[in-house]
């Protein structure tokens, strides 16, 4: 099982001056259970091709499989098999707290699987389930307005208004832009255990290599509208060249190893995070 | 699905009439729709329609572009027609029931449907080859003789220039929202009038609490800046009467003359 695309153009205002392809041709598979990043620079298509993953833009050519259901259904009963298909694909956009609109926490998570035409008692077990997961105590939270919280508090609950469908797979768009380093580490925490622990399928858009290096195992790089390199994490940050072309920078911790290894010490200069860079530092020096 | 939208569908160019200050634009653009009510007989309307054609293609926009501005309104111009074929007596040509069509209702629904048309293309030549920011300046300009009278005009012209400015970026947002909502399987497109209605609410919520926060952001910003309205300001593109301005307002006086001319004979 899997998420497919085949040779997906997006071309954002067709005939007019402003015509812009957004998306050149892009083949890409994620398979389910794997965690996959996808960088590049700003206007390189990343949101762009995350917005297909689950039909919210449909491609001006090719064609999206989610679990080898294309999400164009052509007659009745494909649409309503697309329909159920874009449901095991939950979507966090950017700065996702602005779609809040519910005068309780609660309420608001509820949308979604109210939408998805569950019964009351379904749905209030939804709820509790997505608050812990994202970390808010259901009990305190429930029926706070999602206005009275913190920044970070507000993105938990809009992640957890998606987590409450119960999606396969979760698409997250720059979740941690903006927020405050500890809004940040805990939010990073939060989609780990959402993958380790619930097997949650993720695609991950993000600017930070250390996130990226830490959290995923597969790398899609975007560059101007196509899909420039695809592979491990740690493919693709050896990559020296690679990167550089694509305006994008290694992790801090595999530059400081790099810098080491240039002045004379034997580390490994291919680790990718922090622990990997601290277990080469102990071994160079013999320190347990 | 909201990216197809075009905001003052402005077509950028290089063209006469892209050049053109504002100002005479409006102003001879003002005259010239006048002319076209004043001047109702079929030879006017068959050179007016003529010199439209010819600004169209003067100002390079796809003809395809400018005939689709008149979409919207072609219900009405069609009804428009309709009511005229029955409502003029006179020599009988056809004859529904009570209903007589005469020929002095075609030619006057002809006309008529001519004249809104004429309206509507030349209107939107001016908002295709203008940029909204020129379109207000310009406003601004024509408006400033009524300051005496206690027109706010800079304040209105800026009042403009902001809502403009933030159209788009109202409505990315509201495609945003319609999309996170859409994805939390919220459905905009079936179901009842009522029922959509109450759909509306997870777009309107979040988009009215950007708008304010956004409005209250740049009252901050504009003060930071020390704006302070109108008085003494002055402006980075000064706007100048060109010897294009002067050739396209003479060409227009002698065209106008002609016309007048002949219309009286």
């Amino acid at each position: 099982m899997s998420i497919e695309l085949k040779d997906v153009t997006y071309v954002y205002m067709p005939k007019t001056p402003y015509e812009r392809v957004a998306l050149d041709k892009v083949n890409l598979t994620i398979e389910e259970g794997s965690f996959t990043a996808i960088a590049g620079h700003t206007g390189s298509g990343k949101s762009t091709l995350v917005q297909h993953l689950n039909g919210l833009l449909v491609p001006s050519a090719g064609e999206v499989l989610v679990d080898g259901v294309n999400l164009l259904g052509k007659d009745k009963a494909a649409k309503i098999k697309a329909w159920h298909a874009r449901q095991q694909v939950g979507m966090v956009f950017q700065y996702a707290e602005t779609q809040l609109f519910e005068e309780t926490v609660e309420k608001d998570i509820a949308f979604g699987p109210q939408n998805q035409g569950l019964d009351e008692a379904e749905v209030q077990e939804r709820v509790r389930e997505a608050m812990e997961l994202v970390g808010l105590s259901y009990k305190d939270y429930k029926d706070v307005s999602p206005f009275a919280l913190s920044g970070g508090q507000m993105r938990r609950v809009a992640i957890a208004g998606v987590l409450a469908m119960r999606p396969k797979y979760l698409v997250l768009d720059e979740p941690a832009a903006g927020l405050d380093p500890r809004g940040r580490e805990e939010l990073m925490s939060t989609i780990q255990k959402l993958h380790k622990k619930w097997n949650l399928t993720i695609v991950f858009v993000s600017h930070s290599m250390e996130d990226i290096a830490r959290l995923a195992d597969n790398l899609l790089v975007m560059q101007a509208g196509k899909l420039r390199a695809a592979g491990t994490t740690a493919e693709i940050f050896a990559d020296a060249q690679l990167l550089q072309e694509t305006g994008l920078e290694p992790p801090q911790i595999m530059q400081i190893m790099q810098r080491l290894q240039k002045a004379g010490l034997p580390v490994d200069s291919s680790a990718i995070t922090p622990e990997a860079g601290l277990q080469s530092l102990r071994e160079v020096f013999h320190v347990k | 699905m909201l990216n197809n939208i075009m905001i003052g569908q402005y077509f950028p160019g290089d063209s006469f009439l892209h050049r053109m200050d504002a100002r005479v634009k409006i102003l001879l653009l003002l005259i010239l729709l006048i002319e076209v009510f004043a001047f109702t007989s079929a030879p006017v309307y068959l050179i007016m329609t003529v010199l439209t054609f010819l600004m169209i293609m003067i100002s390079k926009v796809p003809m395809r572009m400018v005939l689709r501005s008149l979409k919207p309104l072609w219900w009405i111009i069609l009804f428009t027609f309709v009511l005229h074929l029955f409502s003029h007596p006179g020599r009988e040509l056809y004859r529904i029931w009570q209903f007589v069509i005469t020929q002095e209702g075609v030619e006057q629904g002809a006309l008529i449907s001519v004249r809104l048309m004429l309206l509507i293309i030349l209107s939107t030549l001016l908002t295709f080859t203008t940029s909204p920011l020129k379109l207000t300046d310009a406003l601004e300009s024509l408006l400033s003789p009524f300051k005496r009278l206690g027109l706010p005009a800079h304040e209105l012209a800026m009042m403009m220039t902001i809502a403009l400015r933030f159209i788009p970026t109202l409505i990315s947002e509201t495609d945003k929202i319609m999309k996170a909502q859409q994805s939390r399987g919220a459905d905009f497109v079936t179901g009842s009038i009522m029922s959509r209605l109450k759909n509306m609410v997870p777009i309107l919520v979040p988009l009215f609490l950007s708008a304010f926060r956004r409005a209250d952001d740049l009252a901050l910003a504009m003060e930071a800046r020390c704006y302070r309205g109108g008085e003494g300001r002055t402006r980075m593109k000064e706007m100048k009467l060109g010897r294009l301005d002067y050739v396209a307002i003479g060409v227009f006086a002698l065209f106008s003359a002609g016309l007048g001319v002949s219309y009286a004979l």
